[in-house]
């Protein structure tokens, strides 16, 4: 198993050594120590390989990820798996803001608490926070799922587009165009598959959450919301 | 007795405030109670390149001989951090436009029109489409707040990477795209409901200031391997600050567009009230670089109201490496074509100033997603006519060049140049014509 | 826009050392803030005593600062303890003359400004990389009991020593920012009218004044915070010293980074966790980011424990 200490070798090499991987390597697991709160740790991954890092990171860490799985042990900096199209990123500890920031697709799992912006502008990717989330979270978010075990900060969901966000705690502040949402059958068994997927089966019940969503109300410039825009 | 003689009465008289401009604005909020949107630059007129005027080589400097000696016209961008930097033959580019505010037939036109001229295009707000890629030999992806189709293996296919944080039409507005025009592919590009008034952030999500700037591109290159020239995009309003700013985050290229510039879409009192003119942006811009020790290291790159061979030497006579076109080049494609002027008369307006780009009903099929109007837009025709226009706008530098004595279009000064009024005078910082002043800087 | 750092010690062990874990902190935010740098300490000793004040004095150097100096003892029949320190030299005077001799400075030493007054605080600051900043003042060395520091990226106004932070807001009173305000110009107008002076276009120095004026007008450090989320415009992260305290604030949209530890021995500031990560015990401390539009506050006083935040 390749290993790495960023505190006697730069960032730099490590990530072209990533970035050279083939999706047929056989080096498949790659352990990373030393972060000290570094930047782009792990940034533009593009193989099915899996990334454990020991200790909390700067910002940006797995952005733009692809196929790999990255493996925080300890706290992610500003904007974690940042634009991320595929793959798995979990952080152990806590997440800064704009975590997941416009990420299309897979998988962010946050064990602790992400700050403000948490899935903002987020285009498909599944989110799940054990902990509580911060204000703005969702801001302007387009598609995919929000999944918070704790508590979300004000302003949650402003100017939603299609993303699907539920909460099991408090929500501090609605922004504007969001609303509560029934939960259906159909949610119930997505929650329930995003839950399976971040390992939470049989530890919470996608019945105590609630649903949160787009009134739609601000699709089409209208006069009448002036006061929203 | 009556007396049915008229007294003289005052000629009715506008007023210069209330002109019927005005007044039909007024009216057409008060009907629909929300505000102007519409597509392209500023229409008033402002101080331009036209008020600057080159001194021609004479007895006390020699011209070159057009045609036979040479008067070089490359430019490599990107050369100070990045191991590939770019190489153009022409420093006149394409600016960004987005797939989704143009038509994919258009998109493809300018890729094909600049691949001959052997300069560069830019991708939008809306992702890099196959088409374009496929006919653009070099290819600028822009990352914008909204990181629309924002795709990591787009982003290692292009061969610079643009951080645009604002633009000329509307420094500190986002984007917009109007329902009309988010047909089902747009709509899947952006990950977005088909058909929604779509508003774009004005702010990036994930970083604001220099600080985190810095850290921003330090991902970039990171993702890149260090080998993709970073531009960072402003709109010209405190040109000095943004553009140090921009050199002290670790850009390669600064791309600064004045107001100028085209919008696919923004509020008009954006377009017409915010920003400063592209003549004025460039010397506080150059001034930057300069006072950084970064001038020529870092490449400037200006755009807003760019449109003949002579702007672009004056552009460069400024110090700035190249230039970006946007409405000029979609102009050489066949916008505003007078040959549409029936159907922009039933639009309301008239061939020449036709501007409801958001509106997706382009006569010429450019500014439109609509199937029926894009398709009379000829991607291999109308990039040939690009190329022509790319050339002879080549041809008209070198002409001026030539007759400055500079076997380089780089080579250009500012002290090439005079200004025709006192306020391009201040704004370019060059001599009143005639005189020995430079409003602001000198004595008479 | 610019890197933070601060510290204020729980644990009077620790004091000896604040110096060098604050160079520390203050090296590693280098890349967010290249072109000047500055610290405030708060030193352990009170340095001076009862009934007198410590005014850190800028000047191009040592000799112009000996000779202001000089000149001022003269003129003034005063005996002035003074610790030079490369351009910078901290005075002790009589708190009663601090007025005359600010006038006196004013008039007849042109080039000398005066930092900081306070009982224990000193700031000094320099253009230049953080690194040869707190090695020019020997900050590894000096002790205490908090300090506070900034590494600056210029924004609109000049890179100079007079635009680097902190800003003093008053005796003891020290604040740094990061971000950038969109009200500071009217404000400063407004300020000058209460009678403030202003030295630079600097936006972190209406904000200090800003302070200063407030709590001149009676409220207290976490009162004028409060206030300032209404009255400042634009994107702030703030930290603030004062004699025996130390304050944290963001603005309601809070953009600009923050991250805090804390634990039973002190609690640090850092623009990002890469400030943070040399902190003995910070594996174990708890760290979290301040929340937007919220005063934190920390104060010591003598012979009791810590008051603040600590969850």
């Amino acid at each position: 198993m390749p290993s790495f200490d960023l505190r006697s070798a730069p960032l730099r090499e490590l990530n072209r050594a990533l970035h050279a991987l083939r999706p047929d390597t056989n080096e498949t697991h790659w352990a990373v120590t030393g972060p000290d709160g570094r930047h782009a740790i792990a940034a533009g991954l593009d193989a099915p390989i899996s990334v454990e890092i020991e200790g909390n990171v700067g910002y940006y860490c797995a952005g733009m990820n692809k196929l790999a799985t990255v493996l925080v042990n300890g706290n992610a900096g500003v904007g974690v798996a940042e634009n991320m199209i595929s793959g798995f990123v979990h952080v152990r500890g806590d997440a800064s803001q704009s975590a997941g920031a416009t990420a299309h697709g897979g998988l962010l799992v946050i064990d602790g608490n992400a700050g403000a912006r948490c899935g903002i502008s987020m285009k498909g990717v599944d989110i799940v926070v054990k902990g509580s989330i911060g204000h703005m979270s969702a801001f302007m978010a387009q598609a995919g799922t929000l999944t918070v075990l704790g508590d979300a900060g004000e302003a949650l969901g402003d100017s939603l587009y299609e993303a699907k966000l539920y909460v099991r705690g408090s929500v501090k502040s609605l922004g504007a165009d969001c609303i509560e949402k029934p939960m259906r059958d159909e949610h119930l068994r997505e929650l329930a598959e995003k839950l399976a997927a971040a390992g939470l089966t049989g530890e919470v019940s996608p019945s105590e959450f609630r649903r949160y969503g787009s009134a739609r109300t601000l699709y089409h410039f209208n006069v009448d919301n002036a006061g929203a825009y | 007795m009556t007396d049915h003689r008229q007294p003289p009465r005052t000629k009715p008289r506008l007023s210069a405030t209330f002109n019927p401009d005005v007044m039909s604005e007024i009216r057409r909020a008060a009907a629909t109670g929300i505000y102007d949107i519409r597509g392209a630059g500023a229409k008033r007129a402002l101080p331009h390149f036209d008020d600057l005027l080159f001194l021609g080589a004479s007895i006390s400097r020699y011209p070159l001989e057009g045609y036979r000696e040479r008067c070089g016209t490359e430019v490599v961008l990107g050369s100070r951090f990045a191991s590939k930097p770019i190489h153009l033959k022409t420093p006149v580019t394409i600016a960004g436009m987005s797939f989704g505010s143009l038509s994919a037939n258009a998109k493809e036109a300018l890729g094909r029109g600049a691949t001959i001229a052997g300069t560069s295009t830019t991708t939008g707000d809306g992702g890099m489409t196959p088409e374009e890629r496929g006919h653009s030999k070099t290819l600028v992806y822009q990352y914008l707040p909204s990181r629309y189709g924002m795709n990591p293996d787009d982003l290692r296919k292009a061969d610079a990477i643009e951080v645009v944080i604002g633009q000329g039409a509307k420094p500190g507005g986002g984007g917009m795209l109007l329902g009309q025009k988010i047909t089902e592919r747009v709509a899947g590009m952006r990950c977005l409901p088909p058909g929604v008034d779509q508003r774009s952030a004005c702010r990036h999500p994930d970083w604001t200031g220099p600080d985190d700037l810095a850290i921003k591109i330090e991902e970039l290159r990171e993702i890149t391997d260090w080998e993709k020239p970073i531009y960072v995009k402003v709109g010209a309003s405190r040109p000095y600050y943004d553009t140090a700013l921009a050199a002290k985050s670790g850009a390669d290229v600064v791309v600064l567009d004045g107001m100028q510039g085209g919008t696919a879409a923004t509020q008009d009192v954006f377009i017409e009230h915010v920003g400063i003119p592209t003549l004025a942006a460039i010397r506080p811009a150059v001034q930057a670089l300069q006072d950084l020790g970064l001038h020529r290291k870092v490449q400037l790159v200006v755009s807003g109201g760019i449109r003949s061979g002579a702007d672009v030497a004056k552009v460069l006579a400024l110090g700035a490496d190249a230039v970006a076109i946007g409405t000029a080049a979609l102009i050489a494609l066949g916008d505003n074509d007078p040959r549409w002027q029936a159907e922009y008369e039933a639009l309301g307006t008239t061939a020449g100033a036709y501007d409801d780009w958001h509106e997706g009903r382009d006569p010429a099929g450019i500014t439109t997603q609509d199937p029926e109007l894009a398709k009379r837009l000829d991607p291999e025709l109308a990039g040939r006519r690009l190329a022509n226009y790319l050339a002879v706008m080549t041809l008209e530098a070198q002409t001026i060049a030539r007759a400055c004595g500079k076997s380089h279009l780089h080579n250009l000064e500012p002290e090439d140049l005079v200004a025709l009024t006192i306020e391009a005078a201040a704004m370019a910082q060059v001599p009143l014509a005639g005189t020995g002043w430079i409003p602001g800087k000198t004595g008479i | 826009m610019c890197g933070i750092v601060g510290l204020f010690l729980k644990n009077p062990k620790l004091e000896p050392q604040l110096g060098a874990m604050l160079s520390k902190m203050l090296e590693t935010m280098t890349d967010r803030g290249p072109d000047s740098a500055g610290f405030a300490v708060y030193g352990s000793d009170g340095a001076s005593e009862a009934g007198s004040v410590k005014l850190t004095l800028r000047g191009p150097g040592p000799a112009a600062l000996r000779s202001a100096v000089a000149g001022l003892e003269e003129a003034l029949a005063l005996s002035a303890q003074a610790t030079e320190r490369d351009t910078h030299t901290v005075l002790a005077v009589p708190a009663e003359r601090e007025t005359e001799i600010r006038d006196w400075l004013r008039a007849n030493a042109p080039g000398i400004d005066v930092v900081s007054a306070g009982r224990r605080m000193e700031i000094y600051k320099e253009v230049g990389l953080p690194a040869s900043v707190a090695e020019r003042f020997a900050l590894e060395r000096m002790t205490g009991t908090h300090g506070i520091g900034h590494t600056r990226m210029a924004t609109e106004s000049a890179v100079t020593t007079n635009g680097a932070h902190p800003f003093s807001t008053g005796t003891d009173e020290c604040l740094v920012h990061n971000g950038s305000l969109s009200n500071h110009n009217d404000l400063r107008r407004r300020l000058r009218h209460e009678g403030l002076t202003f030295a630079t276009q600097n936006d972190t120095e209406v904000a200090a004044g800003y302070l200063s004026w407030r709590m001149r007008e009676g409220a207290s450090l976490e009162q004028a915070l409060e206030s300032s989320l209404t009255d400042l415009d634009g994107f702030f992260t703030f930290v603030v010293g004062t004699e025996n305290g130390f304050a944290v604030v963001r603005d309601p949209i809070a953009c600009k980074p923050a991250v805090m530890a804390e634990t039973d021995d002190y609690v640090a500031f850092g623009s990002e966790y890469r400030a943070l990560v040399g902190l003995p015990g910070i594996d174990t401390a708890r760290v979290f980011e301040p929340e937007p539009a919220k005063v934190y506050a920390w104060e010591r006083v003598p012979n009791q424990p810590v008051s603040g935040e600590r969850q």
